[in-house]
């Protein structure tokens, strides 16, 4: 694949801030363009950008965005920490490093001929939108495709206006659910392991795209397996302290891999007995 | 044809439950249908029936006089629909309201209590049944307290 630090994956490419915009009350999209002439940016879903917010530090964000489009990057984060809380304050015009991309990536073409199931948690939706794109780009060679998403809260979803646009469609099955709501909220109520035992797949037909906190990744492994998905059909994607991105540094160290060499995308059944481990 | 009988031995709850015992449970189930909003049981109230819930959706809130009915879990096809029935004093904990227009069939719990009392095998297999709902639901409700999603800090 070809990427902007193809020749020296350490190298920071510049990139400018083209859009701004706010998902919730601490979450936010970027949207970059190159500030030099360079080749188009090429993607697979599910791998991740290092994005250096310049005299602050550097961090890696998964690409949210549609593969197909190579003209802008687009990154969707939460402002948690330092960098993130700083790359909150920018503003459309303003310049960040951009080196990547970097990692394993969801497996959507072996996913061909098979019911996909989506399952999202908070966040974890930003880095399973351009695996759907992907899938609905190409929906002919899919089963039935079903997302499951699981929010905090009503006003923690993200990407409310997609998501109602892909529940409208008649080839893919959306099914939201949040942690808390008061009355006012006309949706489901419960976590998002609850929505597995409802949905419409054939589980000896089905590969399934994991993405949330580990803990709910974990639960809903588990649940997915209670209705009959192989371990080896859940992939899930891994978060980790990822500093170099190339598997030098070794932050990131998972037992015997590198989530930012050998992930973040692992089959479930590759890293279900790390997963068990509390001094990993 | 549709048969009370045949919709509850093919649900997953009582899949795989002796013929018997579905004749016997059929004689304590009776179809029902909410309309949207309406309350199927109120905390507090006595609890004397379980529902499975055929279509629509329901849900389950707690009240609190400083932020209004609190929603906890909605509840839709396919779903059981109450265990207070099960466990002494038999009065509800939570409030249930359809949200929409919501099909069921309830199940008399205290007819159910007797024929349990009368014949323990049926009362384990339910209880049996009724565990495995009780520990998905705390499990739930367990992640939910965890609030994985919120921001570390």
């Amino acid at each position: 694949m070809r990427n902007n630090s193809e020749h020296d994956p350490m190298r920071t490419v510049p990139y400018r801030i083209r859009r701004v915009r706010r998902d919730t009350a601490d979450t936010f999209t970027l949207e970059l363009e190159p500030v030099t002439n360079q080749q188009p940016f090429h993607f697979a879903p599910g791998q991740f950008n290092m994005i250096y917010v310049f005299g602050v530090g550097e961090i890696p964000i998964s690409i949210s965005g549609d593969p197909a489009v190579t003209s802008a990057l687009v990154h969707t984060t939460r402002s948690v920490g330092t960098v993130t809380k700083a790359m909150s304050q920018l503003k459309r015009g303003d310049v960040v490093g951009v080196r990547g991309p970097f990692g394993t990536p969801w497996p959507i073409l072996a996913a061909e001929g098979n019911d996909v199931v989506l399952v999202a948690g908070g966040i974890g939706l930003a880095p399973l939108r351009p695996a759907l794109y992907a899938i609905l780009a190409r929906r002919e060679r899919y089963g039935k495709v079903v997302l499951l998403y699981g929010a905090r809260s009503p006003e923690d979803i993200l990407y409310r206006d997609e998501l109602r646009h892909w529940r409208a469609q008649f080839d893919l099955d959306v099914y939201v659910t949040v942690d808390r709501a008061t009355s006012q909220w006309r949706g489901n109520v419960g976590v998002v392991t609850t929505l597995t035992s409802r949905a419409p797949f054939d589980p000896l037909n089905t590969m399934a795209f994991v993405c949330g906190p580990e803990v709910m990744m974990r639960l809903t492994a588990l649940e997915l397996q209670r209705r009959g998905v192989a371990a080896d059909q859940i992939f899930v994607s891994m978060e980790r302290n990822m500093k170099c991105a190339v598997g030098f540094c070794g932050h990131c160290q998972f037992g015997p891999m590198f989530v930012c060499r050998d992930g973040p995308v692992f089959p479930y059944s590759r890293v279900k007995d790390w997963l068990g481990v509390w001094e990993i | 044809m549709e048969t009370l009988e045949r919709i509850l031995s093919e649900h997953p709850f009582l899949k795989g439950l002796a013929p018997e015992y579905i004749q016997l449970i059929v004689g304590c189930a009776a179809n029902v249908r909410f309309e949207a909003g309406q309350f199927i049981f109120r905390e507090g109230e006595e609890a004397n029936q379980f529902y499975v819930i055929r279509q629509g959706r329901v849900a389950l809130s707690m009240f609190t006089p400083e932020r209004g009915p609190i929603v906890i879990e909605t509840l839709g096809e396919g779903d059981i629909l109450g265990w207070s029935w099960l466990v002494p004093p038999y009065h509800w904990r939570f409030n249930a309201q359809a949200m929409e227009l919501t099909r069921a069939i309830a199940l008399d719990g205290k007819c159910l209590r007797g024929k349990c009392e009368s014949d323990h095998d049926l009362g384990f297999e339910l209880l049996k049944r009724f565990a495995h709902i009780i520990e998905q639901r705390l499990q739930a409700t367990r992640l939910q307290l965890l609030d994985v999603y919120g921001a570390r800090s």
